[in-house]
């Protein structure tokens, strides 16, 4: 099965203290340390897994800059067969609408049966996977926490409904699945593995050859704007509670009391 | 009496039985020794033949001289007696054999006065082994120790295999003692008087009991005991490497080859440069034969005593995890994949269905095992070997992949920002102004801080009493702040070396940017891997050992203990003590504020503390447990009638800090730092 998965370096929300700068525009980059978005990891292993069982090859994808090459790089290691980064100064500014746009034209390019993104991004809005498919008018699936491959032509998939019920889909290749955290556990990448794969020419494809208009990407693609980033204001209505364990239940449960949460 | 070289049964000459005896048990001994040679072929490096004398005197101390035996005083003073009877004996052994074959034989040099001697000591010798023998199937019958137990899930009992071999030697000595007995008693019959007969010796019973006896019966018993004995004897040599008595033969070699430093890890392939690592195909264990060929050597020698188990703290707390067991399942393994006859059975996966990943992970690195095992076995090496090929392919805990990418991008296991890694100095009063070395400021004295104590809210704490106490006792030192990345101390041992190579050089570049006399740290994880993991850097000390100068000095005064109610107990830190042997200087320095009041957890201090949970990473893995060790350990304190635990590592105040709220012993409770402790103590001028 070739199977591509689209990935995305963001900062890593674990590891920075996210600050929004002072104008509003964007948060604070001086300081920040990057990583794979943390569902990508489980569709590039929830890949890996299946190319295992039934072979194929895997395709590591991301929308960026020179920088951005180091989670292809990262996702390689952990065991992708190939990488490809979309770079562009035409990509720019690119909405959901235009990453997915970029992304499509790079299908069209390839042969793949299945399409895997992480089910939204640290820093995204989760639109990608949903865009892509409409845009190849391909089946989707979101939210998938459970694969398994039926033939070449059709795979299982399952989504965690309301209820922590499980739903089973059946669904025709070539589709696209957004992955949920927790389908799987993602193997570790060490420095070892990113050192055995550094070395790797990692191909570059640019507007001009994936064959985008101008207008599709990029700031002058997008239908949505960013306006503002701003911290909320500090708002009331949340009590600390203080004291050893009992003064505190002892609290909380006058609390709930008075408020009628238990009579 | 007809001697076995002279004899006739049924008109054949026994001499025949005495030569083919040895010869054909000599025969089937080297073909097994050979085949359990055969995956020590195929393993990995590992040069054990450096500092030879050194070797020798462990050798003599330990194998020869028991020296661990005692620690478990029932079966280590029978082990005493059956080794040393067995010593003796060998030489009675070896002439038996001969006479078999010449009449009279005595080994060169045993005639005369120095044979007589020799023969009344192995006379007693043999009586020792006897009662020995009969002392330890007591045990193993009747009374069942606790430690020798086999949870089920690692198969049946082994009791029967002790019994055996129990047996066999009983029957040896029991064989020699009639052997000579019905000579000896022969002899009265005949008015000759015996040689020298030690009185109550089992041969001198034997000859009284048989002086009675028809002269025919005599004959025969004593052709009866010297086949008797000599099929057991080579039965017994060929049954020696088929389990737990083939240590009779490897522990010796396997204490001469024991490994030396303490604290520091095996490299990740002897003999493969640090730079070369990336060209190694593979990282660690993954199969059997990527252990070393020592290491298997050591499955070979487990005697299966399980005093290591006895002493795991994981093992003791419900963790799927029996330092015992892992040599055990190897050394069957290896049986099994390299049988005597028939098929090869390789259970495969090794790790995964051998070795498990829990129980890999499950080990703290405490040392415990290690420091109980009467034959140096190794444990710490092996579990980060196996650690460093499951890194390898991938299959780390998803509780450890976050701190080790933390630690990757921050050099901090919390992900915090490197910037602020001298903040906690910020609370810190201003005249008390924490100098950061490097770029501007030199000092004599850096004082090392690593992660949890830069990080940690509590920790801190310690890292700001270490600096008034380093103050108050003029010492001129100064911190790495921003540029310093966490020791790798458990990166290491968690088996990710490449990361820990990284870590250590950007340390050593910092240390040795700020040039130093000397290095000073409170946490015993970064002293031990500054001591043995980093090269080419000053010298480093713990701070009790920097407090004990102070004291000593006179740059250190403390005042009278502030609360005369409290009674301190000291809890050994594994890294401080086990594998640094630094166990008196921080007593040392407790026991110097005037009126305090110290008790010790007798039975679990010193090389038997028990570790309260594991530093470094271990504090972020989820382990498979019944309950923590740390809780263990606030109980032994309050069995020793302690109200106060006094540690002297970063990691150890936050598992017992933790194991005293879950054990609901607040306020009847509470742990100190020894630095905080001083801190308190302190006369500042």
């Amino acid at each position: 099965m070739e199977i591509l998965v689209c990935v995305k370096r963001v900062p890593d929300t674990s590891e920075n203290e996210i600050e929004v700068n002072r104008d509003g525009t964007d948060i604070n980059r001086d300081d920040l340390v990057y990583s794979v978005n943390e569902w990508d990891n489980y569709a590039v292993e929830e890949a890996i897994q299946i190319r295992d069982k039934v072979g194929g090859s895997i395709t590591v994808v991301t929308v960026g800059e020179e920088e951005d090459e180091e989670v292809v790089r990262r996702e390689m290691a952990m065991g992708a067969d190939n990488g490809m980064l979309l770079s562009d100064d035409a990509f720019n500014g690119s909405d959901g609408k235009g990453i997915a746009a970029a992304l499509k034209a790079a299908v069209e390019k390839g042969n793949y049966d299945l399409i895997l993104t992480g089910a939204q991004a640290d820093d995204g809005a989760g639109q990608v996977g949903g865009m892509l498919a409409a845009m190849l008018d391909w089946p989707y699936a979101s939210l998938v926490n459970l694969l398994e491959v039926i033939d070449d032509k059709k795979i299982k998939v399952g989504r965690e409904i309301a209820g922590g019920n499980q739903e089973m889909n059946e669904i025709d290749l070539p589709c696209v699945l957004s992955i949920q955290t927790g389908i799987n556990e993602p193997r570790y990448v060490g420095i070892r593995g990113i050192r055995k794969v550094a070395s790797l020419e990692i191909p570059v494809q640019t507007a001009g050859d994936l064959g985008l208009a101008g207008d599709t990407v990029g700031e002058s693609g997008a239908r949505v704007k960013r306006l503002d980033y701003f911290v909320p204001e500090l708002g009331g209505g949340a009590d600390i509670l203080e004291g050893s364990t009992d003064e505190i239940i002892d609290k909380l449960l006058e609390l709930l009391k008075a408020k009628g949460g238990i009579k | 009496m007809i001697s076995p070289a002279k004899a006739f049964v049924f008109g054949f000459p026994t001499v025949i039985f005495s030569l083919i005896i040895p010869l054909v048990g000599v025969a089937i001994f080297t073909y097994i020794i050979a085949l359990r040679l055969k995956p020590m072929v195929k393993a990995s490096p590992d040069p054990r033949l450096d500092r030879l004398f050194a070797r020798f005197l462990k050798m003599l101390k330990y194998a020869v001289g028991q020296y661990r035996h005692p620690r478990y005083p029932d079966a280590g003073i029978i082990h005493i007696a059956l080794f040393s009877g067995f010593v003796i004996l060998s030489l009675r052994s070896i002439t038996l054999v001969l006479l078999g074959i010449s009449d009279g034989y005595v080994l060169p040099g045993m005639s005369g006065m120095v044979g007589q001697v020799y023969m009344v000591i192995k006379d007693i010798a043999g009586t020792l082994i006897l009662a020995a023998c009969l002392a330890a199937l007591y045990r193993r019958i009747i009374i069942k120790p606790k430690r020798y137990a086999v949870p089920s899930k690692y198969g049946k009992e082994h009791t029967w295999e002790a019994v055996l071999v129990l047996l066999l030697i009983t029957g040896l000595v029991i064989c020699d003692m009639l052997f000579e007995g019905s000579e000896f008693a022969a002899r009265i019959q005949n008015g000759s008087r015996p040689e020298i007969l030690a009185p109550l010796t089992g041969t001198w019973m034997a000859t009284h009991m048989l002086r009675l006896f028809p002269m025919d019966m005599l004959q025969h018993l004593h052709l009866g005991a010297y086949f008797s004995h000599e099929l057991i004897f080579f039965f017994f040599l060929c049954f020696l490497p088929m389990g737990k008595h083939f240590h009779v033969i490897t522990s010796l070699p396997n204490v001469f080859l024991m490994k030396l430093d303490k604290g520091a890890v095996k490299p990740v392939k002897w003999g493969v440069e640090e730079d070369a690592l990336d060209d190694l195909e593979s990282f660690g264990v993954k199969k059997y034969e990527d252990f070393t060929w020592k290491h298997m050597l050591d499955f070979y020698s487990c005697v299966d005593c399980g005093r290591c188990s006895d002493n795991c703290p994981a093992n003791a707390v419900g963790r799927p995890l029996s330092p015992r067991f892992i040599s055990i399942k190897c050394r069957n393994y290896s049986f099994n994949k390299y049988p005597l006859k028939g098929e090869s059975v390789d259970v495969s996966p090794f790790i995964g269905k051998v070795l498990e990943e829990d129980e890999i992970w499950s080990c703290t690195t405490c040392g415990a095992c290690e420091q109980e095992c009467p034959v140096f076995i190794e444990y710490i090496d092996k579990i980060v070997d196996v650690r460093r090929g499951l890194v390898d392919d991938g299959m780390v805990p998803q509780s450890l992949q976050k701190p080790l990418g933390a630690l990757e991008k921050r050099g901090n296991p919390y992900g915090k920002m490197e910037k602020k890694r001298g903040d906690w100095t910020k609370e810190l009063p201003e005249d008390l102004n924490i100098k950061i070395l490097g770029k501007k400021e030199t000092a004599d004295t850096l004082y090392f801080v690593d992660s949890i104590t830069s990080y940690d809210d509590r920790i801190q704490d310690i890292g700001r009493a270490a600096a008034r106490v380093l103050t108050a006792a003029n010492i001129d030192f100064g911190i790495l702040g921003p540029a310093e990345r966490d020791s790798g101390h458990e990166v290491r041992r968690f088996g990710e070396e490449m990361l820990f190579l990284d870590l250590r050089d950007r340390n050593s570049e910092a240390i040795n940017n700020a040039i130093v006399n000397r290095i000073v740290t409170a946490d015993p994880h970064a002293y031990n891997a500054l001591k043995h993991d980093y090269k080419d850097i000053p010298p480093v000390e713990h701070i009790s050992s920097t407090f004990l100068k102070g004291i000593k000095y006179g740059n250190i005064l403390l005042k009278h203990v502030e609360n005369s109610d409290k009674i301190y107990t000291y809890h050994d830190p594994c890294y401080l003590g086990r594998h640094n042997n630094l166990y008196n200087d921080p007593r040392e320095v407790i026991d110097s504020i005037p009126g305090i009041r110290r008790v010790e957890m007798t039975k679990n201090c010193k090389d038997r503390s028990f570790c309260c949970g594991g530093g470094g990473l271990m504090l972020f893995y989820e382990p498979i447990e019944e309950k923590r060790m740390g809780q263990v350990r606030v109980e032994m304190a309050k069995v020793a009638g302690a109200n106060v635990i006094v540690t002297a590592c970063p990691f150890c105040m936050v598992n017992i800090e933790d194991a005293i709220k879950t054990s609901g012993l607040e306020g009847e409770m509470e742990a100190i730092d020894l630095v905080e402790l001083i801190d308190q103590h302190i006369i500042n001028d």
